[in-house]
Formats: structure tokens, sequence, C-alpha cells
């Protein structure tokens, strides 16, 4: 079975009618509908309504979606899982995740709720996002805390002024990209990059969604509808890659056929790692084409 | 739920609508005014309807600016500007 792409995350104002009417149309692979930082202090309860009915438009019944809610320490965290969880949301985003207590106490929320509206309990997954430097430390035991976790996030913004630094050329987030890929791929699960800001500057945004690509993340945070395209063409594959996995998944097959444990392809031995990489490179073709 | 004071949600941005509620004795006064009445007037004012009646609100003035808003962001301001007339916090999930 192919294997969920998430290489593009819209951020949607959970406050904006106009945007949560039309965001679909992007068809980005998820969509985060934000009521954390994106909404005004006054229009937490009306953003958490818009979203609650937003989510259950058919329209978002073919798109994963995923909520950002407050942080459960504030007024507004737990009326946010309540809405996201009984709306129906795929994922609850966790802003400022620093500890593994924080994920257990988010989902035993999730767990009541779900049995009170009738929802499989488990069928609401979590992201965690880390933003600060605690939440990189910890964040082996955070992606290892629940088997909802999908995937944890890192988050530039906080994290940069926790570390007494701000964003530049991203050597300031090379040991956080990299402790929480890690993190992830330790645990079996998802990794997510960081916004990249600056919506005009397109060069400087393929230059960041080539880096976090050769690092490994599946995917990063968008905030703009016009940077899907971007990030699907640069993860697409070449022709050369497409023809590559094309030849590995034959050999394969054919070893199969053949009853060998391993086979060759022009030589060089097909192991189960190349043989998946292929399927991996198959997907991403068959989900955005041959890169252009 | 009764409406206690008067209250207000939403924008006049395009696929919004801005509510306004406010207390009455006498029954419901509904006034809706859409760009696109003559196309969907009568399904603005059956969501309105509905919506009302999930909340139990029988009584109130309540004032409809709409901008070519689907349904489910009717629901969410009117549910919006109606919790805030009536000063609840405690949301009862299901009738929403």
């Amino acid at each position: 079975m192919m294997k969920k792409l998430r290489r593009s995350m819209l951020f949607l104002p959970g406050s904006s009618a106009a945007m949560l009417s039309t965001a679909f149309i992007y068809r980005p692979d998820s969509i985060m509908f934000d009521l954390e930082d994106a909404v005004s202090l006054k229009e937490k309860d009306s953003a958490r309504l818009l979203v609650f009915h937003a989510l259950q438009h058919p329209l978002y019944k073919e798109i994963e979606t995923v909520v950002r809610i407050n942080p459960l320490n504030t007024p507004f965290g737990l009326k946010d899982v309540e809405a996201a969880v009984r709306g129906g949301a795929d994922v609850i985003r966790l802003p400022k995740t620093d500890t593994p207590d924080d994920i257990d106490q988010l989902e035993s929320e999730i767990a009541r709720i779900e049995a009170e509206c009738g929802r499989p309990v488990g069928s609401t997954k979590l992201m965690a996002a880390i933003e600060t430097a605690v939440g990189v430390i910890n964040a082996v035991a955070i992606a290892k805390s629940s088997p909802r976790l999908m995937g944890i996030a890192l988050a530039a913004f906080d994290y940069v002024m926790d570390m007494q630094t701000e964003r530049s050329d991203g050597s300031e987030l090379f040991y956080a990209r990299c402790a929480v890929l890690h993190a992830a791929r330790g645990a079996g699960i998802d990794a997510f990059d960081v916004v990249y800001a600056d919506i005009d500057d397109e060069a400087g945004f393929l230059k960041e969604v080539e880096l976090i690509k050769r690092l490994g993340f599946n995917g990063k945070s968008l905030i703009n509808p016009r940077q899907i395209e971007i990030v699907h063409n640069a993860y697409a594959p070449t022709q050369e890659e497409v023809d590559y996995a094309e030849r590995v998944i034959a050999a394969a097959e054919e070893g199969d056929r053949q009853g060998l444990g391993v086979v060759s392809l022009n030589g060089k031995m097909i192991d189960a790692p190349i043989i998946n990489h292929a399927r991996v490179v198959l997907d991403r073709k068959n989900a955005s084409g041959v890169r252009q | 739920m009764k409406i206690v004071k008067a209250a207000i949600a939403g924008t006049l941005e395009s696929s919004d609508l801005v509510v306004k509620v406010s207390p009455g004795e006498e029954g419901l006064d509904i006034t809706i005014s859409s760009e696109v009445f003559k196309q969907f007037g009568e399904q603005i004012a059956a969501v309105v309807k509905e919506t009302l009646a999930a909340l139990n609100v029988t009584q109130g003035e309540i004032i409809i600016e709409d901008k070519g808003a689907l349904d489910c962001v009717i629901r969410a301001r009117l549910q919006a500007a109606i919790l805030r007339g009536a000063e609840r916090t405690d949301i009862v999930w299901e009738k929403l």
C-alpha cells in the first residue's frame, strides 16, 4: 500500500472564513487549521466554531486535516481539542511540546472525548511540534511517547528565540533539524520542517526545500498556497530516478519469480532498502509526476 | 438559550457574514440580507432557523449580512454570536 505522502502541510488561519471555504482547491497533502498563533484572543471562540464546522464539510473529507490547538495550559486548549476531535480532524498538532508528559496529558483528553462522541478510540492522530531547546533534547522520548503520533515537526520561530539567535542561512537550525529527524526515524514516524516566511523569495524557499529533502524530511509546513507546487515538484523524482526505480522493481519481481533471495542489477546487489526506496520514488512519481 | 446582551460575530469579507444578535421579548425577529439572496435566500433562512432551533433560541433580534458564505460558515458565525449574546461558554457540542 502506498504510504501517505505529507510533502506539503498548508497552514490556514482558523478565523478566516474565506480561506477555510477555498483552501481545499489547492490540493496540499494536508491542511492545517490554526487555532493558535494565527487567531487573536478575542476570536478564539468563533475560530473554534468555524474549524469545527469546516472539518465536517464534504470537501474536506478527501484531504488529511490537522488542527493546531492552543497549549493545554491556556483557557483555550481543551476547548480546541473538543472541537477538533468532535469535528472529525484526522490529526491534532500540539504546539510547544517539551516532554512526553505533554503528549500523555493530551492523549487522555482525546480518548475521553472520542468515547463521549462515539468516535473510535485511537482514531485521532497526533503531531508534536518541537519549539524549544528542551523539546529538541527530549525529541527521542517525545517521538516514542504514543502510538497516536504520526509525526513530529520543528517550529523555528520560538526555537530560535529560545536559542537566543535568529533565522538566517539555516545553520541556526542544523542541530534541531537533525535531532528531530533522527527522533522521528527512530520512532518510525514522519518529520516536518519549519515554515518559510518570505513568500516572495522563491529561490530562497526552493533552496531550503532542497536542503530538507536531502536531510530526509517528509515535507514542510507552508503558509501560502503558491509554495505547494514548488515543494511537490522538488519532491518529484527525475526521469533518471524513475527509470532506475522501475528497473529495480522489475529485477526484484524477476528474482521473486525465480525464487532468488538476492538479485542483482547491472552487477550491483539489490536488497530490501533499495527496493523500498524504489517504491518511494515511484509513489512520488505517481503523486506529482516527473520533476520539471 | 436566552440572548441577554447584544453581540456580534463574523466579518464583511467575501465568503463570510456578520451576525448581530440582541435581546427581545416577543419571539424571533430575523432579518437576512445577502448578495446571493435571490439564488440562496431560502437555503440561508433554513440554515438560520435550524441553527436557532438546535440552540433553543426562541426570542431576540437576529440580523444577518451575508457575503456569500457556505452553510458551515453561517452555522459557525450564528452560533458564535448566540453564545456571546447568551454569555455562555459551556458548549453542548451535540447541539451545534
